[in-house]
This record gives C-alpha cells, sequence and structure tokens, in this order.
C-alpha cells in the first residue's frame, strides 16, 4: 500500500484499535471489561491450576492421578485459585496435557514436568489449529488440520508436518496431587504471517 | 481476434512494452456492470472471466502450432507458502493477485512491475483450516478481497488504501472465507466457510460503495421457514453448508447461482433429514437475495461432498431442444444437467464422471439419488466409498470452451475414503466433524488417480480423456487459440493440451505444485498465460496420503510464485 509514513502510521494504530474491540465483541465480553473478565485473558500464571477446558468436568482441577500413560492429550486452562476463574478468555491460552513415562523425557522436558505430566501450548504452529489428535503408535499430538506431528517427550518438537517450529512449553509442578503452573510459556504462541520472521520477533 | 492474430506478428519477448507507471493505473478503467457481462477479449475481469462461470479466454494467438514456444517472461514470488489458488485476475494491463493468508499484489501485467501490496493483518488467535484465497472482485474504482478472519475488504484499485472494511461474520465461531467475491448490480456478493466447524452458511451481498449489508441469505433455514422440517431439533444452528467457492450470475434473470457444501457433523445419521440446502445449487436474486430455486444434489450428505463449486451457465441442447442449462461436475462424481428457469431449477439427467458406488439409482423427473447404505457411513457404522472425501472433483473449476463445445473437467477416480461417525460434542469455532480419522485406499485394479476429461454437454458423452499418475487439483482454463491449460499435479508441472484431441501439446515445470486458476490476457497485442503456483492445502493433503499408501514420497516445496508465458519469436 501506497501511503506516508505519517498516514501509514495513523492507520495501523487504527486498525489495532479495531481488532481488539472487535476480539472483545467476539469473544462475548462488553467493551469496557471488567477486571475479571481481563483476567480471563491473562495467560497462565505461575501457581494457577490447570482445570478441564471442556466436557462434563469443565472448571474442575485435573489431578495427576486421572491422567494415564501415554494417553490423549487433555485439553486445559489455568484456574486461578484465588478467583476461581478461568483464564478461557482466548483459546490462545488453552494448553494440552499428556502423561508419559516419566524416563522416556528428555532432560528439558523433564525439568518442565510433573511426575510425567508435560503441557504444550494446545494451538499449532502451522495456521494456528487446535492440536486435538493423539498418534497413539508413535505418542505423538497431531494436529487435525495439516497433519503436523510434534514429539512430546522432547519438548513438543516437529516430528512430521508442516509446522513451523515446536509448540511453546509450560512448565508443571504438582500441588496436593494437582497439577498447576511453575513458569510462564517458553516459546512462540501462535503461527508466523507473512513478513514475519519465523527466527524470531 | 482472428484479426489481431493475422495483423500482429508474435512478438519477441525482447519487445516488452515500457514500464507501466503510476498514469497507466490511472488511464486503467473502472469496471461497470456492462463491462462485467460483456468482459473485453484483452480482460479477465473475475474468478472465471465471465459470469457464466466458463473460465474460456477468446485469446487466440496461442495454438497447438506454436504452444511449444511458450516461455516464461517474468515471475513473482509471493513470499507466502500454502496453497495458492488466486486467478491473476487483469484489467487493462494491471492484474490483481491475492495470497493465502490474505496479500494482494497489484502488478504491471506486461513487465512484472509491483505496483502496490496490501497485507492484512490477521488475528493472533485465528484457526487456519484452509490457509488459502482465490482472488480478488473488480467493481468500479475498488478491489474487494473476502479474508480468512471472514472481513470483505474495499481497496482503492489504484493505490492499495482501504476504502471500508466489514466484518461479515465471526471468525471465533469457525466462518472464514476463501473466495473470490461475485460484483453485480452495485453489490458484493460473499459466501462463507467452516462446514467442518458448525456454522449455518449463508450468501450475504454488501453494498459496493460504503459496505452496508444489502441481503443475507442463510443456506439452512430456520425453523418454520420452508426446508426447516428436513432439519432435526436444534440442528440447523450448526449443520454448516457453506459456500466457498464463487458463484454465477445470469444477467437476465437477475439470478446469481451458488454451489453449498456438506452439511454438519459429516455422518446423516446425526441429523437425519434431507439437511436443505446443503449440498445443493441454490439461485438466489441479486438485488434482493431471495431464494429463486434450488435442487440437491445429494440429500442427508454422509461423504463431505461440498458441491460448492457453482454451475456453469450453458446453452444446451437435448432430443432437439436447447434450453438455457445449469451444468455442474460435481464433487459426488457426478455431471448434473439441470435447466434454469425465472422461477425455479428443474433436474434433466446425471450421469457419473468417475467411479462411484453410492448412488443405486436417480429419480429421472426429480434427479433425487438412493443410496447403498452399505457405502454410507453413520454413527458407529463404516462406510467406504467412492469417490473419497475429496470427491470426483473438488473446488477446482471446469472450463467450457463454446468453440470446441467441450467442458473440461479435472478429475480423480480410484481414490476412495472410509470413515464412522462418532458423537461430537459442539464447540464454538471448534472441528464439529465427528468421525473416525477418515482412511483412503486406492480401487482395486486401478492405473492412475488424476484426469482431465472433456466431455460434449449436447451428447452427454466424454470424448477424451488425459490420465495421470498422481492425483490432479488443477483448475482448467480454455482458450479461443484451441489449447487448455492446467496444473494440478505432485511433479509441478504446468500443461498445455489440445482442446480437440487431448494430446499434450506442452509442458513447464515450475517452482512448486500448482493449485492456481490460470488465466489468460493481452497487453499490447501479446497474448499471456499467467498462473500461480504454491502447493499446499487439500491437494498436499492428498498426494502425501497416496505416497504413504504407494510407499513413495513425492517431495513438494512450498512457495507461491505468479508465473506469466508468452510464445517465444521464431
Amino acid at each position: 500500500m501506497r501511503v506516508s509514513e505519517e498516514e501509514k502510521s495513523g492507520f495501523e494504530l487504527k486498525r489495532r484499535h479495531v481488532v481488539a474491540c472487535m476480539c472483545a465483541l467476539s469473544a462475548g465480553l462488553p467493551l469496557h471489561a471488567s477486571a475479571q473478565d481481563a483476567a480471563t485473558m491473562q495467560p497462565p500464571q505461575v501457581d494457577d491450576l490447570l482445570a478441564y477446558a471442556f466436557g462434563d468436568r469443565a472448571g474442575q482441577a485435573v489431578a495427576i492421578d486421572d491422567l494415564a500413560i501415554d494417553t490423549q492429550q487433555v485439553f486445559a486452562f489455568a484456574l486461578d485459585p484465588a478467583t476461581g476463574n478461568m483464564r478461557n478468555g482466548t483459546r490462545m491460552n488453552q494448553v494440552v496435557l499428556v502423561r508419559l513415562d516419566p524416563a522416556t523425557l528428555t532432560p528439558d522436558t523433564a525439568a518442565r514436568s510433573a511426575n510425567g505430566v508435560v503441557a504444550y501450548s494446545g494451538v499449532c504452529s502451522h495456521t494456528g489449529c487446535d492440536v486435538t489428535d493423539w498418534n497413539g503408535e508413535f505418542k505423538r499430538f497431531q494436529c487435525p488440520c495439516h497433519e503436523s506431528q510434534f514429539d512430546p517427550h522432547d519438548g513438543a518438537r516437529v516430528v512430521g508436518g508442516p509446522a513451523p517450529w515446536q509448540l511453546a512449553a509450560l512448565p508443571l509442578k504438582e500441588i496436593d496431587g494437582k497439577l498447576a503452573v511453575a513458569g510462564t510459556f517458553e516459546g512462540r504462541l501462535g503461527f508466523p504471517q507473512p513478513g514475519q520472521s519465523p527466527f524470531g520477533i | 481476434m482472428k484479426n489481431i492474430k493475422t495483423k500482429m506478428a508474435l512478438l519477441a519477448l525482447t519487445a516488452l512494452p515500457a514500464l507501466v507507471q503510476a498514469q497507466d493505473l490511472a488511464a486503467m478503467r473502472d469496471v461497470s456492470d456492462e463491462r462485467l457481462r460483456a468482459p473485453e477479449p484483452e480482460n479477465w475481469l473475475m474468478f472465471r472471466r465471465e459470469y457464466s462461470g466458463s473460465g474460456f479466454s477468446p485469446l487466440d494467438q496461442i495454438t497447438p502450432d506454436n504452444v511449444a514456444r511458450l516461455k516464461p517472461v517474468w515471475t513473482l514470488s509471493t513470499g507466502v507458502t500454502e496453497g495458492h489458488q488466486s486467478p491473476p485476475i487483469v484489467n487493462d494491463g494491471v492484474m490483481y493477485v491475492t495470497t493465502p493468508l490474505n496479500l494482494v499484489y497489484a502488478v504491471n501485467a506486461a513487465t512484472g512491475d509491483v505496483l502496490w501490496e496490501y497485507r492484512r493483518q490477521l488475528p493472533f488467535d485465528l484457526s487456519l483450516i484452509h490457509p488459502t484465497n482465490r482472488g480478488v472482485a473488480l467493481y468500479g474504482d475498488k478491489v474487494f478481497m473476502a479474508t480468512s478472519d471472514a472481513v470483505l475488504v474495499a481497496l482503492n484499485a489504484r493505490t492499495g488504501e482501504v476504502v471500508w472494511e466489514k466484518p461479515v461474520a465471526d471468525y471465533r465461531t469457525g466462518y472464514y472465507m476463501t473466495m473470490a467475491p461475485l460484483a453485480a448490480n452495485g453489490k458484493i456478493m460473499v459466501g462463507v466457510s467452516g462446514g467442518e466447524r458448525g456454522i449455518r452458511g449463508f450468501v450475504t451481498a454488501l453494498d459496493a460503495e460504503t459496505g452496508a449489508e444489502a441481503w443475507k441469505t442463510y443456506t439452512i433455514p430456520a425453523p418454520g421457514e420452508p426446508g426447516s422440517e428436513t432439519w432435526p431439533g436444534d440442528s440447523w444452528k450448526t449443520g454448516g453448508a457453506p459456500v466457498w467457492v464463487t458463484g454465477t450470475y445470469d444477467p437476465a434473470l437477475n439470478i446469481s447461482y451458488w454451489g453449498t457444501g456438506n452439511a454438519g457433523p459429516w455422518v446423516g445419521d446425526a441429523r437425519p433429514g434431507d439437511n436443505l440446502y446443503a449440498n445443493s445449487v441454490i439461485g438466489l436474486d441479486v438485488d434482493t437475495g431471495e431464494l429463486k430455486g434450488y435442487h440437491q444434489y445429494h440429500w442427508n450428505d454422509s461423504w463431505d461432498w461440498d458441491e460448492v463449486s457453482p454451475p456453469m451457465l450453458l446453452d444446451v441442447t437435448r432430443n432437439g431442444r436447447t434450453f438455457p442449462a445449469l451444468v455442474h461436475a460435481g464433487r459426488n462424481g457426478y455431471l448434473w444437467t439441470l435447466e434454469r428457469k425465472p422461477d425455479g431449477i428443474s433436474f434433466v439427467d446425471a450421469k457419473p464422471f468417475v467411479y462411484q458406488n453410492v448412488f443405486t439409482s436417480i429419480d429421472s423427473v426429480t434427479g433425487r439419488p438412493t443410496y447403498n447404505e452399505d457405502a454410507k457411513p453413520g454413527l458407529d457404522k463404516p462406510g467406504s466409498f467412492c469417490p473419497s472425501l475429496s470427491g470426483g472433483k473438488n473446488w477446482t473449476p471446469a472450463a467450457y470452451s463454446p468453440e470446441t463445445k467441450l467442458l473440461y473437467i479435472p478429475a480423480n477416480d480410484n481414490y476412495c475414503s472410509t470413515f464412522a461417525g462418532t458423537p461430537v460434542e459442539y464447540r464454538p469455532g471448534q472441528n464439529f466433524t465427528g468421525t473416525t480419522p477418515s482412511e483412503a485406499f486406492i480401487r482395486e485394479g486401478a492405473d492412475h488417480i488424476g484426469e482431465l476429461q472433456a466431455w460434449n454437454v449436447d451428447t452427454g458423452e466424454k470424448v477424451w480423456t488425459h490420465e495421470f499418475d498422481l492425483a490432479n487439483w488443477g483448475p482448467v482454463l480454455a482458450t479461443g487459440g484451441g489449447v487448455i491449460f492446467s496444473g494440478g499435479t505432485a511433479d509441478r508441472y504446468f500443461r498445455a493440451f489440445d482442446a480437440l484431441s487431448g494430446e499434450l501439446l506442452w509442458q513447464q515445470r515450475l517452482n512448486s505444485g500448482i493449485t492456481g486458476v490460470p488465466t489468460s490476457y493481452e497487453v499490447d497485442g501479446v497474448q499471456y498465460i499467467a498462473i500461480q503456483s504454491g502447493w499446499g492445502v487439500d491437494a498436499l493433503r492428498m498426494q502425501n496420503r497416496l505416497d504413504t499408501m504407494q510407499g513413495r514420497k513425492n517431495i513438494v516445496p512450498q512457495g507461491g510464485v505468479v508465473w506469466v508465458f508468452a510464445v517465444e519469436n521464431e
């Protein structure tokens, strides 16, 4: 687009504002979102619990013993233990949990795990689909949209398909048998767009 | 065009016109309804060039005799990966082409000089199942693009500046858009994708000047509306029936024709009934959006057979009677001939163009098929069916030449699917297909998958077939010079065929596989062929599965490039 720098910066500012408003609207939030609503948009915070994202147990904390080793990943959101609010205001906050044999984890992955449970962003780094499928033969995540595969034993590195980079990892710890957040996301969330460097911001 | 052919010696590639400067953009004519209804031979002003959907250019410099000398004139890297499916659309020497993730380039069509670009910043939390775009619409002094976050954007055709942008639906609930809009009568019409995500499909028209909504017609009736009895309970709210390929338009009737996609979830047991107007053609009044007629190709879809390709508007002769027809090569593997009338659409006939094991009969009056229940997946009941869920022909447009009177269909034969339905919980914006992972198989004894077929629409007979070992995902261009152009295979070839015989005349390997829509245009007396390469989305997925089954690996690097060809002087 051929516009002057002044016009360009003004336009971009305006559009960012528009997009932000659309997000709020489409998430069902009022334009003047409350502090509680804002908290639901926050990414997982240290000491948050992990709670089931969907289904009959949505909102309940995930206990480590709920998860059987080498079975399909579970979708979760962080839960603020102080308020009981789920941080589910954006799908970018959703994580996938899977329990693996601790002996099969690489050292970096083991350091982020809790009793063999590991957590990663549930949003594919290719084009942003939910990473819902489980390849039981190879014990990998698989994206249903374009069949990117990620190895949860090793930092969710890409082991198949078009995804450009690994899923962001969320460090975990155990609190009273439940899963809790031990650190912020490590790695990039979301997918690259034209003009963005795949090697950094 | 014959006079141009005789007058103009084919120009040497070195004798290209001078660079187009800004004044050439200023000199470019606005696009009026009159021009869209009767486009000049040198221009390609809309998705399929003509409202009829023909994909035919009358330009005739490039012939079976000289096409072997076709050479690249210029190329342009788009800077984007994934499935490039956009036709290079040309108005008076200015080309407009889109990419996945919604870039638009305006380019000097003769030299390749980039005149402006538009880049859309898509929302961070977008989930893109089909990262592609199928081109712009031109109308007045504007360029229109439908985006992956379900926004219709109007750009100044000369500067690329945003004139207005209007959300058409909420992308967070699974809606997205990939089609080139359809422009007519002061309106810009678009349909929505999302049939795998529990949307309720619709077509909407926006005022070309302001973006104000003129009308919106859902493809699934609400309770109490005619056809609502074909949906149980609340299933109409999430029943799919998306519209993701540009419609065709009959100006005389003022009716636009749109193909609708699969119902959701994928297996019909999840929503017993015919499920109108999924898997249908619908005729909508361009001024009001009123439903003027429909024909459902198959009821209670259980095969993910989106019938989104709109029917072509052709005059067809049957038993000595010539009538205004709608001709559609279906994803369900049948070639449908219908009659279009002011007050409706009536069935004429249908016959398979690839092996199909689902239909056991078709009612000769209504066109309603009966089914082989063994080949119909149900809840907890696997069904194996041919053609596969990708269909006998997917979205890839067929072409028709009024000179050969042949319809050219890019097809896939012998490739089949198996899946069963599973319970699925609706979550806004998320997968709502409700099946086991689909498995693919090749029909026993098959020796090829891809085909380019030519059919005589009057006799209803196939005239020739060119077979490909690989799957074929190539949109087709027909030209007045008697040459057909298409890519579509994982070997990255762009090919030219003799329109009458199907003989392969020329092929050129490009940077990536081709699922783009080829076009043809003329600048300063030179005929060009344009195509966008860039492998991705469903073509990539299907070929990967074929490779796994056949124990081989076709490595097809991604990356979009616009290629423009002309005949080199002898």
